[in-house]
């Protein structure tokens, strides 16, 4: 691996990210999936680096669930798109900012057709008045707010309280990043560092102190893949793409994963309780699996915030060595404790995969 | 004969120019930009498809093109145009007065590490064919393990036909360079499994095909008809290569020792500085534009100004050579016409 190469082809791909006044859009699922992850990036951007982030409740899906699974034509995709971007004008905005990549992708990839094919977009237009007598200006700039969170990455690691150093070894954590299929790969430039050897998440990584892994199915995709998944029928491909990354990854004995997607996380979490099931096979060190963070969690962690508010006890692999590993206290009669001392219940433990 | 005549390039087509000039009786000024003559030639080890030693054509040429003035290390710095001629002022502070230019400047290699998927400048053990004839040369490469060489493999057409990478031609030679260098490498690690992954092989020349049924035959080369897709690294730093084999429709994954981009030519920037200073058309493929291309591909649309070789699109070592004489020719009947 000549890092320097990686280097060069990062300085070709680098974007403008206004440092502030976003628009911000959540995604469909994650709040279901990584509950912490939406509002700590709010908790961090807001609260702490006193950001301004705007979002309303009158946003709704982007439709890129429904697109990619094909189940709706583009036109429709685009008036809904259409239609978040009048709720962007309307609140001020120009800077647009999305939660979920697929949502990231698909606005790219209708802003470039609507470069293409300008008698599109004022047929969107002429769609979204007469359905809701709204117009709209296009945004400025689109990011992904993993794209913010790499801008503050620097700030966020002079604040940090941990770094990801493993305090037993001092060495340096390992660790794996996956990128969303829709971040870069249908528009090279719009990512941080293209499409190939993204940078977007390996910056956070070596700025709070890791080191990140570059194994041969790298590019793979998650296992996710809409179709792959959604298709009932399918859906052993979908663990079949899982299980290949995993046995991928095997030899480099990560620490953790971190992900910019919303289905990457769960699936590559999730699955792994399958595939333990299935093949008796756990990824992580003395039976436990390889934790799965969001590049919020991520952040949250090293910023010292507690776990279990930030909602690492609805991962399915347990993060507790990753926590021990980097020196993050935790009360483990805390974890299934919800807001107001409510009781979340404890989960049923798996037969193989090992969970605190 | 008292005409200076300048030529723009001291690799084989300008050289070869040159040796006809003087042989025609001129005194031609070659003007270099690199401390060497022979251009990319000079850089190769052996020509296909009779393994020629690509040294001893270029030191034959150099041989034979001593008498002419050669300006080494000499870049143009301007051009004026005078009334009939040109005013070529060189980097060495040299002034020329001529109304006739031949434009030799060749082409460049493809820089390889634009095509990301593929890794070159990334991993370790991707190279170029450029860089495997320096090896070839050398044997000076530290990206060539040559005490665990067990797979090898060779991409075809790296950008070439690739509208992704702004270069729809074909460039011409790397399908038969790729069998050469399979051959090669081949012979010298005979156990070694040898793989060329291509879209088309397109063997238009003299016995490149069979030289290319003599890799399957008598070397056990393995062609593949599909793009690679992508290219990563292991744990132990080999090279592991995705591509489609499209005539099994089925996917293919290999582990290799040394992975090598058959790297093609593109329009080399010196071509398309003098261009700009003679003000000389580019074609759609980015090399400069013949007068016509089937009848006057010599002739560019400026009178006085003549081409030989790559500059007006990929050549091989023959064509070149062949162009070269044609345009050295040519020459001779324009000042004999005035």
């Amino acid at each position: 691996m000549i890092y320097q190469g990686k280097q060069k082809i990062w300085a070709d791909y680098q974007k403008e990210i206004p440092d502030n006044h976003w628009f911000y859009v959540r995604s469909c699922i994650r709040q279901n999936f990584f509950p912490g992850a939406e509002k700590m990036f709010l908790e961090i951007c807001r609260g702490l680096l006193k950001k301004d982030i705007f979002e309303t409740e009158h946003h709704t899906t982007c439709g890129g669930i429904a697109y990619h699974c094909d189940t709706i034509p583009q036109e429709t995709v685009m008036t809904i798109v259409a239609r978040q971007f009048a709720l962007m004008t309307e609140a001020g905005y120009e800077n647009y900012v999305a939660s979920c990549i697929t949502s990231f992708g698909n606005y790219i990839e209708i802003l470039e057709t609507w470069k293409e094919f300008p008698e599109l977009e004022t047929r969107i237009r002429e769609m979204l008045w007469k359905a809701c007598k709204r117009e709209f200006n296009k945004p400025k700039y689109v990011a992904h707010a993993s794209d913010l969170i790499y801008k503050y990455r620097n700030e966020i690691a002079a604040r940090a309280k941990f770094r990801l150093v493993n305090r037993f070894t001092g060495e340096p954590l390992k660790v794996v990043e996956h990128i969303g299929c829709h971040y870069a790969k249908m528009f090279p430039a719009r990512g941080v560092g293209g499409a190939e050897y993204p940078y977007v998440l390996c910056g956070m990584i070596e700025s709070w102190g890791g080191n990140v892994i570059d194994y041969p199915e790298r590019r793979h995709c998650c296992g996710y893949g809409f179709r792959q998944y959604h298709v009932k029928a399918n859906r052993g491909y979908s663990l079949s793409n899982t299980y290949k990354k995993f046995e991928s990854m095997e030899p480099y004995h990560p620490d953790f994963i971190l992900t910019n997607c919303p289905g990457c996380p769960y699936f590559m979490d999730r699955w792994q309780y399958v595939i333990a099931e299935t093949e008796g096979k756990t990824y992580g060190e003395n039976g436990y699996g390889i934790p799965v963070l969001t590049y919020e969690e991520l952040a949250s962690l090293v910023l010292g915030y507690n776990p279990w508010d930030i909602g690492l006890q609805l991962h399915q692999v347990a993060v507790e060595p990753l926590l021990d590993k980097i020196g993050i206290e935790y009360d483990p009669k805390e974890k299934y404790k919800g807001l107001n001392e409510k009781d979340l219940m404890r989960p049923e433990l798996p037969g193989v995969l090992r969970c605190c | 004969m008292k005409e200076n005549i300048v030529i723009i390039g001291g690799g084989i087509a300008g050289l070869e120019a040159a040796c006809q000039l003087l042989d025609l009786g001129y005194k031609p000024i070659i003007i270099e930009k690199s401390d060497h003559l022979g251009g990319h030639v000079a850089d190769w080890n052996c020509l296909f498809p009779d393994m020629t030693p690509a040294g001893d054509i270029v030191s034959a040429l150099i041989s034979k093109a001593a008498d002419a003035n050669i300006f080494l290390n000499t870049e143009i710095s301007f051009v004026n145009k005078l009334q009939d001629s040109y005013n070529i002022m060189l980097s060495n502070g040299i002034s020329i007065i001529t109304r006739i230019m031949l434009v030799t400047t060749g082409f460049s290699v493809f820089d390889a590490s634009k095509k990301e998927e593929y890794g070159y400048g990334v991993y370790d053990q991707v190279i170029t064919n450029k860089d495997l004839e320096h090896w070839f040369n050398t044997g000076d490469d530290r990206r060539v393990n040559d005490s665990a060489m067990n797979a090898i493999g060779f991409v075809h057409c790296v950008g070439s036909r690739d509208e992704k990478a702004r270069n729809s031609q074909c460039s011409k030679v790397c399908c038969i360079t790729a069998v050469k260098q399979a051959i090669e490498m081949k012979q010298k690690f005979p156990e070694a499994m040898v793989y060329c992954f291509y879209m088309d092989l397109r063997m238009f020349g003299k016995k490149y095909e069979d030289f290319y049924i003599s890799a399957q035959r008598d070397y056990g080369i393995r062609f593949i008809r599909g793009r690679v897709s992508e290219v990563s690294e292991n744990i132990d730093g080999r090279v592991i290569v995705k591509a489609e084999d499209t005539l099994s429709g089925k996917p293919v994954k290999v582990t290799l020792d040394l992975l090598v981009l058959m790297a093609g030519m593109v329009c080399s920037q010196d071509s398309t500085k003098v261009a700009n200073m003679i003000k000389l058309p580019l074609d759609s493929d980015g090399f400069l534009k013949s007068a016509d291309n089937v009848a006057d591909i010599i002739d560019s649309p400026k009178e006085g100004i003549f081409y030989a070789g790559a500059c007006t699109g990929p050549k091989t070592v023959p064509e070149t050579l062949a162009e070269a004489r044609a345009a050295a020719l040519k020459i001779h009947l324009y000042i004999m016409k005035k």
